[in-house]
C-alpha cells in the first residue's frame, strides 16, 4: 500500500474512491513515501510515542548531564559578569559589539527555520512538515530563549534591563520607539510568545494522546492537565482548525519580520558594512539557511537515537537539504550584491570596507564564511549527498559554522577599522565569551533534551491525519481502512 | 442495562446518563454515520477522533468557525493600543528630542505596532479557541468511559447525550447500529 500512497490529501473524501490525484497520478511518478512501514493509525502512536514511554536510555541521560553542566557554566559565567561588568569580554573600542550581539543574531536566525517549517509550510501544504515540525518548533523556541539571554545581559546593569518596557516609573522617562532596538524587544517577545501558543495549540491533542496512552496516575494527571481536558471532538477539530490556521499565518508574518527589525538594528546605523537597505532580506534568507542547518543537524541523530527512521524518512532529510541549498543561494546572492554595491555605490568608506573584509585582518573569518555558506551547500545538488545522512549531519554543521562566521564578519568585521585609523584594533574574545557562548548551548539541549523524553517529538495526530487520508484513498481494495481490527 | 427496557427507556438529564457511545470502524464509516445523524433531527450529539476527518464539519452541518474574529479584533486592539501609546508616551507625556525627528512618526512605530498587533492578535485567537470550545475543562463524563480512550489513539466515536429531546435509549440504540455502529454503550455521568 505504501507504494502507492501519494501524500496528496483529497479535498472532500467521503468515500472509499479514488480521488482524482489517485485515479490519473501515473505510478511511475509514485513519490516515496512520508511514513514507511505504515501499519494502522495506532501504530503511529506507539512509533512517535516510543521514547517517551521507555526507560531513559544511557546517550540521553549523559546528553542531559554534559549540558547540565554547560548550563551550570552558563548561570556561574553570567553571575561572573553581572557582578563584574562586560569588561570581562573582548569588547573594546571601536569594537563594542562583539560575541554577544554574533550569539544573538546566530541563535535568533536558527529559531526561523522552525517557524518557517511550521508556519509557511503549513500554509503551502506540504505535508511532509508534519513530521519534523514538532521538533523544529521546539527547537525554534529554545533558540529564541537562548537569543533573548545575550542582549539581556550585554546591557551590562541586567537590574536595569525593565527600562525597555514602557512601565509607568518615578523617574517618568519613558522608552523611545525611533530607537531599532526597542522594536526588537517588541519583536523578540511577540517573537517567544506567538513561538510557544503556536508550539502549544499544536501539542494539544498530542497531548490527550500522551494521556490517553500513560500507564502511571502521575503521568496521565500532568498530561491531563497540559491538555486542558482535550477530546478529540469534531466540534473541538472544528475550531482548533481554523484557529491554526489563523495562528500559522501570524507566525508567518514574523518569520519575515522579527529578523527583519534585528537586520534594522544593524542597517540604521551610519556604519560602512552595516547601512544597507539589502539587510532586512538578507537576514531573513540567511536566518532561515541556518536555521535549517540547525534542523538537519538535531533531526539526523534524532531520528535514529529515538527509533523515528519510520515517520521521519530519508525523503524528510533530502526535502529539507533542498531547502537548505535554496536558502544557501539567496545568502550567497545577497553577498554577491552587498560586494557590487559597494563596488557600484562609489563611496570609499564602503569600499574599503569591502576590501578590508576579503583581505584585511579578518580575511580567514570571511573565508570560512564563503567556504561554508557557499561552497558548502552546493553539495546539495547531488541526490547522493542529500541521501547520505552522515555527510549532510557533517556539511550541517559546517553551515552552523559558517553563518556563525558570517555574523561575525558583518559585526566584527565593520566595526574594527573605524573611520579614523587611529581607532583601529584587532578584536579577540576573552574565555567568558567563550563560556557564555558554551554555556548557551547548556540551556538549549538542556531544554532539548527534556522535550524529547517528556513530550510527542513528532505532530501524532497530524500524521495520522495525512496518513489516512491516504490510506482512504487507496482503500477500496481488501486491505481496508487501518483503522478496522 | 439490562434492567426493564420498557420503563427506562425515556431518561431525562436528572437520570444520571449522560448519553450512548456508539463506536465505528473507521472515519469513512464515521462520516456516513453523521450525515445520516445530521439529517435525523439530533441535537446534542457530536463525533471523537484521533484527527479532524476532512469533510466532517460539514457532513455535521457545522457553522464556519468564529475564531477569526477573535483574531481579527486582537489584532486591531494590539495595533491601536501601539499606535496610541507610542504617540502619547513620546509625544504628548514626556516628547523627547531624538536627532531632530517628530516626536511621534507612525513609521518609526509601525514595527512596534505590527508587531503587538500580532502578539494580541495570537494570543485572542488562542484565547478565543479555549473559550469557543470550552476547554480548559478537566472533568468530563466521557472520560470515565473506559473505551473512549481510544478516542485520541485510533477509533472513532459518536456520542448522542441524554438531554437530546430526540434521545431515547432503545430507539436511538438502534438507530445507531442501523448506521453503521460496531458497539453502543451507555454513559453514565
Amino acid at each position: 500500500m505504501s507504494d502507492s500512497r501519494q501524500h496528496v490529501r483529497p479535498e472532500k473524501e467521503t468515500s472509499g474512491e479514488l480521488s482524482p490525484e489517485f485515479a490519473t497520478a501515473p505510478m511511475g511518478l509514485a513519490r516515496e513515501p512520508l511514513i514507511t512501514g505504515y501499519r494502522g493509525l495506532e501504530w503511529i502512536s506507539d512509533e512517535a510515542t516510543r521514547f517517551n514511554e521507555g526507560g531513559a536510555p544511557s546517550w540521553w541521560r549523559a546528553g542531559l548531564l554534559v549540558a547540565l553542566s554547560l548550563l551550570v557554566l552558563g548561570v556561574v559565567i553570567v553571575a561572573y559578569l553581572v557582578t563584574t561588568g562586560v569588561g570581562v569580554w573582548g569588547v573594546s573600542h571601536p569594537v563594542m559589539w562583539g560575541w554577544a550581539t554574533i550569539n544573538f543574531v546566530w541563535w535568533i536566525g536558527i529559531g526561523h527555520a522552525g517557524t518557517l517549517i511550521s508556519a509557511i509550510l503549513f500554509l503551502l501544504r506540504q505535508q511532509w512538515r508534519t513530521a519534523v515540525n514538532r521538533v523544529a518548533e521546539a527547537m525554534t523556541i529554545f533558540a529564541v530563549l537562548c537569543a533573548a539571554l545575550f542582549p539581556i545581559i550585554h546591557v551590562g546593569r541586567v537590574w536595569y534591563i525593565w527600562w525597555l518596557l514602557p512601565i509607568p516609573t518615578s523617574n517618568a522617562v519613558w522608552p523611545q520607539f525611533h530607537s531599532p532596538l526597542m522594536w526588537d524587544v517588541f519583536a523578540i517577545g511577540t517573537y517567544l510568545t506567538v513561538s510557544i501558543l503556536f508550539w502549544y495549540l499544536g501539542l494539544m491533542p498530542d497531548l490527550a494522546l500522551m494521556r490517553d496512552r500513560a500507564r502511571r496516575p502521575v503521568s496521565r494527571f500532568f498530561y491531563g492537565l497540559l491538555c486542558l481536558g482535550w477530546t478529540g471532538s469534531q466540534r473541538q477539530w472544528h475550531h482548533y482548525e481554523k484557529a491554526y490556521l489563523i495562528i500559522a499565518g501570524l507566525a508567518t508574518a514574523l518569520v519575515v519580520s522579527v529578523h527583519s527589525i534585528v537586520a534594522l538594528d544593524f542597517a540604521a546605523t551610519q556604519l560602512p558594512g552595516w547601512h544597507s537597505t539589502i539587510f532586512p532580506p538578507y537576514f531573513v534568507a540567511g536566518a532561515m539557511f541556518s536555521g535549517f542547518g540547525m534542523v538537519l543537524t538535531l533531526i539526523i541523530p534524532i531520528r535514529s537515537l529515538c527509533g523515528l527512521e519510520n515517520l521521519i524518512t530519508k525523503r524528510h532529510i533530502d526535502l529539507i537539504c533542498k531547502v537548505t541549498l535554496a536558502t544557501g543561494s539567496i545568502v550567497a546572492y545577497a553577498f554577491v550584491v552587498e560586494a557590487c554595491h559597494a563596488w557600484f555605490g562609489g563611496k570609499p568608506y564602503e569600499r574599503f570596507m569591502i576590501w578590508n573584509r576579503v583581505v584585511g585582518p579578518y580575511w580567514w573569518a570571511f573565508f570560512v564564511a564563503v567556504a561554508c555558506n557557499f561552497l558548502v551547500p552546493q553539495a546539495f545538488w547531488f541526490r547522493k549527498v542529500r541521501l547520505n545522512l552522515r555527510a549532510v549531519w557533517v556539511l550541517s554543521i559546517l553551515i552552523n559554522v559558517g553563518m556563525w562566521m558570517e555574523r561575525f564578519v558583518i559585526v566584527v568585521g565593520s566595526l574594527h577599522r573605524d573611520f579614523v585609523p587611529s581607532n583601529w584594533s584587532y578584536y579577540r574574545p576573552t574565555w567568558v565569551d567563550v563560556c557564555t557562548f558554551a554555556g548557551s548551548f547548556g540551556l538549549f539541549f538542556t531544554f532539548f533534551l527534556l522535550f524529547l523524553r517528556y513530550l510527542p517529538v513528532v505532530a501524532v495526530s497530524e500524521l495520522k491525519s495525512i496518513a489516512s487520508a491516504c490510506v482512504w484513498g487507496c482503500s477500496s481494495t481488501s486491505d481496508g481502512p487501518d483503522t478496522r481490527r | 442495562m439490562t434492567t426493564d427496557a420498557n420503563t427506562t427507556n425515556a431518561v431525562g438529564p436528572g437520570s444520571g446518563e449522560y448519553g450512548l457511545i456508539a463506536e465505528f470502524a473507521g472515519a469513512g464509516e464515521v462520516l456516513r454515520a453523521a450525515e445520516r445523524l445530521r439529517a435525523s433531527g439530533f441535537q446534542l450529539w457530536d463525533v471523537f477522533g484521533p484527527y479532524p476527518v476532512p469533510g466532517m464539519s460539514a457532513a455535521m452541518g457545522l457553522k464556519k468557525s468564529s475564531v477569526g474574529w477573535f483574531g481579527f479584533i486582537g489584532g486591531a486592539v494590539g495595533f491601536i493600543i501601539a499606535m496610541a501609546g507610542i504617540w502619547y508616551l513620546n509625544k504628548v507625556d514626556y516628547p523627547l528630542p531624538i536627532g531632530g525627528k517628530p516626536f511621534f512618526s507612525p513609521f518609526s512605530a509601525f514595527p512596534t505596532a505590527y508587531e503587538l498587533a500580532i502578539l494580541f492578535a495570537a494570543i485572542a485567537t488562542f484565547g478565543g479557541l479555549l473559550v469557543l470550545i470550552g476547554l480548559p475543562r478537566v472533568r468530563h463524563p466521557l472520560f470515565g468511559h473506559g473505551r473512549f480512550a481510544l478516542a485520541t489513539r485510533d477509533r472513532f466515536f459518536v456520542v448522542i447525550e441524554s438531554a437530546d429531546p430526540n434521545y431515547h435509549r432503545e430507539n436511538t440504540r438502534r438507530f445507531l447500529e442501523t448506521i453503521g455502529a460496531v458497539k453502543v454503550e451507555v454513559v453514565t455521568m
